[in-house]
């Protein structure tokens, strides 16, 4: 069969015409995706936290952070021993610039820009490390949480290059014996896996709050974002909240109460 | 043929080689595995059971970890299932190891036996194991 030159260009302008259609999904976002809003499912769990930073001090920080590594298993290589590469974090605290750095001004009070704020996976609504992973190690489950499965994991890193927040660490060295005491009712990680803060579903399902929020005294909430009436979401609508990075479009589920409302009015 | 006697020199010694595992191991017997049920966790079981039965365990119980693994990590599925009365966690190191404490003489024991190393045990670990 023969091709002339008319049938070609024919051909070849619908099959460009088609892909650039299909592509559309995976350029555009849509107007909700745009503004920041949450896919929310009408009915049953999308898990999210709300983190009032107002009635944390870095004493508390490190209380929680202790309580989520320890309960967790997470190795202690301090990075002024180790290698700074090789420090494995669930939980951490950053600067106020290098947390929302979208909303820096010189301007704000003195006292929030020298405040420091926990860090901890944002189990994102659109998860940048989701889309990386060759093997679906990461996924994104249906209430919302983004597991990490370490049997699955290769140890190739593309979720900590995608992830914009730095929420995962890998295990450069075998974790074991930089774990003080060792937590028996939880698996440790081995030499060569991702891992990264999981929303502690285990203790879910015992009925248990998540580490962290256990002992924060309050000022971290826990629940569900789909129940216009649970704790979580009469605190989002009654409070000024901040996201980390809302301009990438990844739709963090992790909201941080800094404060300032007050001053309103 | 050329050089017959060095070739058949050759092939004998290429033989005792190759045979070596089957005559070196002639006439002696190797320790039969006999993993121990003898824990204090079972004898608490109101009914000695496990979660299949012993025969299929004994083949099967790997196929039994890989069907929980995906169902309390992948699908969110983490029911309780009840052994001899015990409600326990579908999980190798909060299930199986409460009853099976004794993961030198129970899991080793076999796996010494059948010559293998599973990675199981990179991250999880026996519950008296590390407890400090």
């Amino acid at each position: 069969m023969s091709i002339n030159r008319r049938k070609f260009l024919k051909i070849a302008g619908l099959t460009g015409l088609g892909l650039s259609l299909s592509a559309r999904d995976f350029i555009l976002m849509s107007p909700a995706e745009a503004s920041g809003g949450h896919s929310l499912p009408s009915s049953g769990e999308r898990l999210g936290m709300a983190i009032d930073v107002r009635k944390l001090t870095d004493a508390d920080y490190a209380r929680i952070a202790d309580a989520c590594h320890t309960v967790h298993n997470v190795p202690t290589l301090i990075p002024e021993k180790n290698n700074v590469k090789n420090e494995v974090k669930w939980i951490w605290t950053d600067t106020y610039n290098h947390t929302f750095p979208e909303q820096i001004n010189d301007y704000h009070p003195e006292a929030l820009r020298n405040k420091t704020f926990p860090l901890l996976c944002n189990h994102c609504d659109k998860p940048p490390c989701v889309r990386v992973c060759p093997t679906k190690a990461t996924f994104r489950a249906k209430n919302g949480m983004i597991v990490q499965d370490p049997h699955r994991c290769i140890g190739c890193r593309f979720c900590m290059a995608g992830c914009p927040y730095g929420s995962r660490s890998f295990n450069w060295v075998d974790p074991r014996p930089y774990i003080p005491k060792r937590n028996p009712d939880f698996p440790t990680r081995t030499i060569g896996v991702v891992e990264k803060c999981t929303f502690c579903p285990e203790r879910l399902a015992r009925g248990q709050q998540p580490a962290c929020v256990e002992v924060s005294n309050g000022a971290m909430i826990f629940g569900n974002l789909a129940d216009s009436h649970s704790e979580i979401r009469n605190i989002l609508s009654t409070h000024f909240t901040l996201r980390r990075k809302p301009t990438l479009g990844t739709m963090p589920s992790v909201f941080y109460i800094i404060g300032g409302e007050d001053y309103a009015g | 043929m050329y050089n017959g006697g060095k070739i058949i020199f050759g092939l004998i010694i290429f033989l005792a080689i190759v045979t070596f595992p089957f005559y070196s191991n002639l006439g002696g017997s190797a320790k039969k595995a006999m993993p121990s049920l003898d824990t204090p966790e079972i004898y608490a079981l109101a009914t000695k059971e496990c979660v299949r039965s012993g025969e299929y365990m004994k083949k099967e119980h790997m196929k039994v970890l890989d069907e929980w693994r995906d169902e309390v990590v992948r699908e969110g599925k983490r029911e309780k299932i009840s052994v001899g009365g015990t409600e326990l966690e579908k999980s190798l190191q909060n299930g199986c190891m409460h009853c099976h404490s004794n993961k030198e003489q129970f899991c080793t024991e076999c796996h010494k036996y059948a010559g293998i190393d599973p990675y199981c045990w990179d991250c999880h670990f026996d519950r008296g194991e590390g407890r400090l």
